[in-house]
């Protein structure tokens, strides 16, 4: 039996048809690029470019600012116009470094041939070292800054790297693609991570809804037995690191501040992998990636691989533009993803795909009240009461939602999915986490 | 017949135990307290809407009689009145403090800041704020949720269903600061009670350059610093583009209110200042 997480999950109807069958496809290059300087969990970088400055692709113009923050590149080639406050895709403004393309000129040291550089003999710290200047974060969505996960603390050891293929978020492609497409650089990047971390032995996640990629990458590692390519059973949100370390290894990372590594797993992400594979063997740093643009009433659902910065607008008009009647343009997919207030919003390094809801799939059902029934708890994959802190932080009993272990709430809403009542449990649960997480540090920062 | 008296005379007799135990507790376990502290918590409003910052009425009283400078503590539902009373019965200086009112800092109306897309969740301004900036251009202005009506205890403050604004019922407001804390945008603030609730505030908490407020909303401070240069009581300030006005030191002269080329500066129960060149024309 195919292997999967002990406890909570749904199963969401996976819309995956739109976009799996189209290839990965170029993304023209835009005119103008907006690059937010914080893109990543952690510190924003800090900008190393002013305006009139000339830069070319790959050119660093963040630096980043700490440890836990990361490096930001240019995609385009030509001239800074501005270092500015810009609205984001919520609205709210933040630092962006404004450049406006001419040609397309690319860093010298860039590797841009499709030769595949398999051997690797750099030392784990070069390794990790590389990967911290290509500025590379996960690119599930999570944007945890790879340099700092694979920097094993002391006294801690890595047994095993879980490569996470799993995209258990709905409509979203852009992990499968890359999976079928890319899969030697994958392989390579797999192996290249392992060598990061001192490991002897990967593992593959993968859905049981994506059989080809796991044939594909079976049959591409062929007797290898370094790297295991594991078929998961599909529950949504088995791509939630702690589900999927559950699911691959059988051992739960206990509540936060423990990280996976207590349990001695290091997961990244199958485009993440890429990534690692083009900055360690082709010097390329991250400045593109791949982004699904789908949903039911899409033209031309598609799989672009588009350079950050490019406008989410200019990637729904090359899909055949936003449709008619009212319409929800997500970041992300429907579970995790986040509504835009500005489809101008740049693509940004955790950005996998942009799902477009129209009518009906916009609205949300009457809230009525709760009647007890337990099914978000049943639901959670955390082992968390969602019912209860919704409650709590309505009533703002913030100590009460400490000590319910908000959080190791991972906002997967699996809760309000299952919700009968349509009750908004994750809206309250995550203003939750978020206000608890800010007495936390504010506390600490006390200490 | 027997039993009758028999069951009669057992409860009267646990009846009397009880009363002789009870009493005996009370008297052994009695806890000392100061009379006063329910005399001055009779004195209180009673509201227990927590705006000294204790819990209810009863931790204010408790400190009021406990403590020999009462000077900081202050109940703005009651007011002077109530608070002098209570000194007074004390034997302590009153604490003094100026009348207050809850002021919605925003005028950007449905009418004057377009909504550019629509929002569906849950009905809490803390977690649309929690989200994103909000309906319309403005990152800033009331979102119009309700988290402060909620919040007020005194039924003073209501969202117009009109403008989509908060908007405060001086009479009712007793200045105890729950809307303030209760919104995430920081636009309700406690301002000088003048007679007759008049009043002149910048309704608008706006930071961006007056270009993009000036874009997202059709009352909105640019920060064109006019106000400032027009107040002969240095009452205005200009920062982050975006005027302020200190209520302690505004007189109500009105000059600035005519100079706000947006219309930012609202004035409350006052006539509009007539311009001198008018007055003579009309002459």
């Amino acid at each position: 039996m195919a292997k999967t997480f002990p406890i909570g999950g749904v199963h969401p109807s996976d819309n995956k048809q739109w976009s799996k069958g189209s290839a990965i496809e170029v993304m023209e290059l835009p005119d103008v690029v907006n690059i937010p300087l914080g893109q990543h969990i952690g510190a924003p970088a800090t900008a190393v470019v002013k305006k009139g400055d000339k830069v070319v692709v790959g050119q660093l113009i963040a630096e980043a600012t700490g440890f836990m923050s990361a490096n930001i590149h240019a995609p385009i080639s030509g001239t800074v116009t501005a270092v500015d406050l810009q609205p984001n895709g919520q609205g709210i403004r933040q630092m962006m470094i404004t450049i406006k393309r001419e040609d397309d000129i690319w860093d010298e040291a860039i590797d841009r041939t499709d030769t595949l550089v398999s051997e690797c003999t750099l030392e784990p710290k070069a390794i990790i070292e590389k990967i911290k200047q290509a500025g590379i974060v996960g690119m599930g969505g999570a944007t945890f800054p790879t340099h700092v996960k694979l920097s094993i603390p002391e006294g801690k050891k890595a047994e095993t790297l879980i490569i996470n293929g799993v995209e258990c978020e709905p409509y979203l492609t852009s992990d499968y693609r890359t999976m079928l497409e890319r899969g030697e650089q994958l392989i390579v990047g797999t192996r290249i991570l392992m060598r990061a971390i001192g490991v002897s032995s990967a593992v593959i996640g993968i859905e049981a809804n994506k059989p080809d990629a796991v044939k594909h990458l079976q049959s591409l590692l062929g007797s290898a037995t370094d790297i295991k390519v594991q078929m998961l059973k599909t529950q949504y949100p088995q791509g939630g690191e702690k589900q999927l370390i559950a699911a691959v290894t059988g051992r739960q990372v206990p509540a936060p501040p423990a990280l996976p590594i207590d349990v001695g797993a290091v997961v990244c992400n199958a485009s993440t992998a890429v990534a690692v594979y083009e900055a360690v063997q082709k010097n390329k740093p991250l400045i593109e990636r791949v982004v699904t643009v789908t949903g039911s009433a899409v033209t031309a659902p598609k799989n672009l691989l588009t350079r950050f910065g490019t406008p989410v607008e200019a990637l729904i008009a090359k899909c055949g533009g936003v449709p008619e009647g009212d319409v929800k343009v997500i970041n992300g997919g429907p579970m995790m993803g986040r509504a835009l207030s500005n489809i101008a919003m740049p693509v940004m390094k955790g950005c996998s795909g942009i799902t477009i809801m129209v009518g009906s799939e916009v609205m949300r059902g009457t809230e009525s009240p709760c009647i007890k029934c337990a099914k978000c708890v049943e639901a959670c994959p955390m082992g968390l009461e969602p019912y209860m802190l919704a409650k709590q932080a309505r009533k703002k009993a913030w100590d009460a939602m400490e000590a319910n272990d908000i959080t190791s709430c991972i906002e997967c809403g699996c809760c309000q999915f299952t919700c009968p009542a349509n009750i908004p449990l994750l809206d309250f649960v995550r203003l939750g986490k978020q206000t608890v997480m800010g007495i936390i540090r504010a506390r600490n920062m006390k200490k | 017949m027997n039993t009758l008296i028999f069951t009669i005379l057992t409860l009267c007799v646990i009846g009397l135990v009880s009363a002789v135990l009870l009493y005996i507790v009370a008297r052994v376990f009695k806890v000392e307290e100061d009379p006063r502290i329910d005399e001055t918590e009779k004195m209180l409003p009673g509201a227990n809407c927590g705006g000294c910052g204790f819990a209810g009425c009863r931790g204010l009283a408790t400190a009021l009689v406990e403590s020999d400078d009462i000077s900081a503590l202050y109940c703005s539902v009651g007011g002077d009145e109530c608070m002098g009373k209570i000194a007074d019965y004390l034997g302590k200086a009153a604490p003094k403090k100026e009348p207050q009112t809850a002021t919605v800092r925003c005028g950007g109306s449905c009418e004057k800041r377009p909504r550019t897309n629509t929002y569906i969740g849950a009905t809490s301004c803390a977690v649309a704020s929690s989200l994103y900036a909000g309906e319309t251009g403005c990152a800033y202005g009331c979102l119009g949720y309700g988290d402060c009506v909620e919040a007020c205890l005194f039924d003073a403050i209501k969202v117009n269903p009109v403008t989509g604004l908060a908007e405060v019922d001086a009479d009712k407001c007793t200045a105890c600061g729950a809307c303030v804390k209760a919104c995430p945008k920081g636009i309700i603030e406690l301002r000088k009670r003048w007679p007759k609730n008049r009043a002149i505030y910048v309704s608008c908490v706006s930071k961006d350059k007056g270009a993009v407020t000036m874009k997202a909303c059709k009352a909105g401070c640019i920060g064109c610093r006019k106000c400032e240069k027009v107040c002969e009581f240095g009452a205005i300030t200009v920062e982050n583009n975006l005027a302020f006005i200190d209520s302690t030191k505004c007189r109500l002269c009105r000059k600035c209110v005519g100079e706000c080329p947006t219309g930012a500066i609202t004035m409350i129960g006052l006539a509009p200042l007539v311009k001198k060149e008018e007055v003579k024309e009309e002459k």
